[in-house]
């Protein structure tokens, strides 16, 4: 009865490698709900991908911990078995479990910076491995971790070993965690959100290195993601959680283009589809935003400090229309984020001028810009971190009203429509940010700015730290706010998809350069930068399609 | 090894101008104090005519202007020529001196004590945080840091040298025994036991605080995690990854901390009649030795930047993410 449900390949009358049978998890009492996970099963068979997908608070990643036995503290097992090769490792001692840990489940985890020991070099972490499960003399470990390195792609690994992980790039150290995962052949490899923290160019080689390592060594794989885009590149199998529930699972064939709950559909729904949508052509408005030889250098050090310089922008120049959605893509450090923080004056740019409606903002002094912010305004990406935690969101919204002299009665006014505006409930005034989920911060951050009836708004990753249904919900309401306020919006973003959706024109950026600008659709249909290409070639599942045979995507435009 | 040889000579040209910003801070605070040398010395001689004032401030080098005067203190100070104690009639370089050995042997043990049992105790309370364990040892954190040392001092004194007679009441050494060798070390460390506990009780309350609060938080990281997935035993995941980490807010602590303990040792050295710098300070401020005073501020000066030059340098060591900048 257990092969069944078993993968692609495994052979029929095999135990599943891994097989969770009707698992449930209890909170602590007083949690806000009694399970984190509630009958889950789910099977992975050697050499199978399987992705678990689901939002945030999904319990995907708690079921990684279940599976390893490391459940948070006061956070128990309430039943279930989770079968490794045939053994249930719900019921063993600590100590069998320390041995299977990392021996027989190698680890991935979400963010290489943090997930790593700063204070150690990376090859001593990925020999401890060796030396807590085997009995091999160190030159047999040194050289193994050598081996481990060179095999997961590092250029250097004898460098690479020394290194601590802050003198390796993000792609780098999580190269070097696969590594560490692997040191000991694994059969099962579970990785929790491997690629997140990544850039997509990253993203694409550390998916072919998974996808390599399963299929040279018949490792199982257990994905957990939050991306379908991930899905569709590299999945063999597809369950879905929600609410700490499987939902749906099911062939990857099969989920992708023909969900059958309304969960799955809705959320496959709420992917951004790659393709721009057809736009009405129109003439540009006249120009808002001109901008041109825009630059910035970090420079650190002072007398007695060595100097250290970092050209973030090197000279940028585009032109932001009335009514236009202009779109700035690049992976980190390539300035987008620099760019986007002059326009505001949050930095002070080095060189070139911004004119906004015919004048120079560069050009005036700290008091005159100051009564132009009104005409300007930004959203910022982490909705967590950029409201002020102990202010009513009802300040938050009216300060800026107030400091630009409207009076109080009239800010509160104008508070309530903002609310109105952004489908927030007009009680919100009285509560703090932290009574809000993400999306609904994110909507705070924007009636906040919107509240000062910019011409323009500047928008740096406004829904990147979103789940993907509440991202759609924001893009249509930025889109709606938009066409409703006149609005001429610079879109700052690392994912084509939401680009591709949201954008006009495009600037594509690359190490402090612009180096290719055009229209949406043409920019996607016919790239001529090779950076460009390569951007696209990147984004995961770009061959997938969603919205074939699930409800139509939201548009937001 | 080059990156801190590196920090080292960075940090050591930083505290040249700390230096010797004190030094003229000091000297200039001198001169604003009304009356100089020659009017305490006249005060103690009984009075003088103004001839034999000027005379003796030519001899002190008085009746020039004020610039000269610091251009000379500063020269004297680069040969370690602190100026004469009017109390005790010495060079104050010798006088001061003399104390040294005994402060540095004391406060060294008592920050290396508190240090150490702190770290422990804050560990041990971190692995069972919420246990009896835990809750036992920060109340005894609490009562400890609730305990002023000068109360403690003298309560350890009632307590071990009075009724008990196990260790003696004050005093650095046994005096006119002349103990040699071995003996001469256990006589010191028995005179010490007392002062060191009443200094280092305070502190160790604080770094246990502290040691236990980072301890949770490093234990909370994403790499511990890592290391408990990896299978490493929970002694291996504490001693290899958590203690580490959690060790940087301790050092850097101990440098800030480490002046206000010398300042702790003023009352402490004076509650166990330790012939110390503390004391020597609290003298010469009750003796207006306005010389002696100002050189023991130079050396506590000196000893906070050396102290925290070695901190620099120790959490350069534990952290390869501190480069010289």
């Amino acid at each position: 009865m257990t092969t069944h449900h078993a993968g692609l390949g495994a052979p029929l009358d095999a135990a599943p490698l891994l097989a969770l049978r009707h698992v449930s998890v209890r909170l602590p009492k007083g949690a806000d709900r009694e399970f984190a996970l509630r009958d889950v099963s789910l099977q992975v068979a050697a050499g199978e991908i399987v992705c678990v997908v689901g939002e945030s608070g999904s319990g995907k990643s708690l079921t990684a911990m279940a599976i390893l036995g490391l459940l948070p503290g006061r956070v128990t097992l309430a039943g279930g078995a989770i079968e490794l090769e045939g053994e249930d490792l719900a019921g063993l001692p600590p100590a069998r479990l320390r041995g299977i840990r990392g021996a027989r489940i190698g680890m991935v985890f979400q963010e290489p910076m943090t997930a790593l020991n700063p204070l150690m070099p990376v090859g001593r972490q990925v020999e401890e491995m060796l030396e807590e499960h085997t009995d091999q003399p160190r030159e047999q470990r040194l050289a193994r971790v050598q081996a481990l390195l060179a095999e997961v792609g590092i250029p250097d690994p004898v460098a690479a070993a020394r290194a601590y992980p802050h003198e390796l790039s993000g792609g780098q150290r999580q190269r070097a965690m696969i590594a560490m995962a692997l040191a000991l052949e694994p059969r099962l490899l579970i990785a929790d959100e491997p690629t997140t923290a990544l850039d997509v160019t990253t993203q694409a080689r550390i998916l072919a290195l998974v996808k390599n390592i399963q299929r040279r060594r018949g490792t199982g794989v257990l994905f957990i993601t939050h991306d379908f885009g991930v899905v569709a590149e590299i999945a063999d199998r597809v369950v879905v959680m929600q609410h700490g529930q499987v939902v749906e699972t099911g062939p990857v064939q099969q989920v992708l283009y023909a969900p059958q709950h309304p969960y799955t559909q809705a959320l496959i729904a709420a992917v951004p589809p790659l393709a721009p949508p057809q736009r009405p052509v129109a003439e540009p408005g006249p120009a808002v935003l001109a901008v041109s030889g825009l630059r910035k250098t970090y420079r650190s050090g002072g007398i007695l400090a060595r100097k250290r310089v970092v050209e973030a922008v090197r000279g940028v120049d585009f032109t932001l229309h009335q009514g236009e959605t202009l779109g700035i893509v690049g992976e980190s450090g390539s300035g987008k984020s620099t760019v986007a923080r002059m326009l505001v004056r949050l930095l002070a740019a080095d060189a070139g001028s911004i004119h906004l409606q015919g004048e120079d903002l560069l050009a005036l002094n700290a008091r005159d810009f100051r009564a132009r912010t009104q005409r300007i305004q930004m959203v910022f990406q982490d909705p967590f971190a950029s409201l002020n935690p102990r202010r009513r969101v009802g300040d938050i919204i009216a300060q800026g009203l107030r400091v630009h002299g409207m009076p109080r009665a009239a800010a509160e006014a104008k508070v309530v429509e903002m609310l109105a505006l952004v489908g927030l409930d007009p009680g919100a005034i009285r509560r703090f940010p932290h009574e809000f989920s993400g999306g609904q911060r994110q909507r705070i951050g924007l009636a906040r700015a919107l509240a000062m009836q910019p011409t323009v708004l500047v928008a740096d990753e406004p829904v990147s730290a979103l789940d993907v249904s509440v991202q759609a919900q924001v893009l249509a309401l930025l889109a709606e706010a938009k066409q409703r306020l006149a609005l001429s919006l610079v879109f700052i973003t690392h994912d084509l998809r939401v680009a591709a959706q949201v954008c006009d024109r495009i600037l594509v950026m690359q190490r402090g350069l612009v180096v290719e600008a055009g229209e949406t659709a043409t920019l996607f249909a016919a790239p001529r930068h090779p950076y460009t290409r390569a951007l696209l070639a990147s984004v995961p599942g770009r061959g997938w399609q969603p919205g074939a045979g699930a409800a139509s995507p939201p548009r937001a435009e | 090894m080059k990156r801190i040889g590196v920090l080292a000579l960075r940090r050591l040209a930083q505290s040249v101008p700390v230096l010797l910003i004190i030094l003229i801070g000091l000297f200039l605070l001198l001169q604003l104090a009304p009356g100089d040398t020659v009017d305490a010395l006249l005060a103690q001689m009984g009075g003088g005519d103004a001839a034999v004032a000027a005379q003796l401030r030519r001899d002190y080098g008085l009746d020039v202007s004020v610039p000269v005067q610091l251009g000379r203190y500063l020269v004297r100070l680069l040969s370690f020529d602190l100026g004469m104690s009017a109390i005790y009639g010495k060079p104050v370089a010798s006088v001061i001196f003399e104390r040294l050995a005994v402060t540095a042997l004391f406060m060294s043990c008592a920050l290396a004590f508190a240090f150490s049992a702190g770290l422990v105790l804050g560990v041990l309370a971190a692995r069972r945080v919420n246990g009896w364990p835990d809750t036992l040892i920060s109340t005894l954190g609490l009562v400890f840091y609730a305990i002023p040392s000068f109360w403690l001092g003298l309560m350890l004194i009632v307590l071990f040298s009075v009724k008990l007679a196990w260790l003696p009441p004050g005093g650095f050494e046994s005096i006119g025994e002349g103990l040699t060798g071995m003996a001469h070390v256990l006589d010191v460390a028995q005179h010490l036991v007392l002062p060191i506990l009443s200094l280092s009780l305070i502190f160790l309350a604080i770094y246990l605080r502290l040691m236990r609060a980072s301890m949770l938080e490093v234990m909370t990281l994403d790499f511990v995690r890592t290391a408990r997935a990896k299978g490493l035993s929970e002694g291996h995941v504490l001693r290899r990854h958590v203690l580490r980490n959690a060790l940087l807010p301790m050092v850097t602590f101990v440098g800030l901390q480490f002046s206000t303990m010398l300042g702790g040792s003023v009352v402490v050295e004076s509650v166990f009649s330790l012939p110390g710098l503390g004391r020597l300070a609290f003298e010469s401020v009750v003796q207006r030795d306005l010389n002696t005073l100002l050189g023991i501020v130079l050396v506590s000066a000196v000893l906070v930047i050396v102290v925290n030059f070695i901190v620099d340098l120790l959490y350069a060591k534990l952290d390869p993410r501190i480069v010289a900048r």
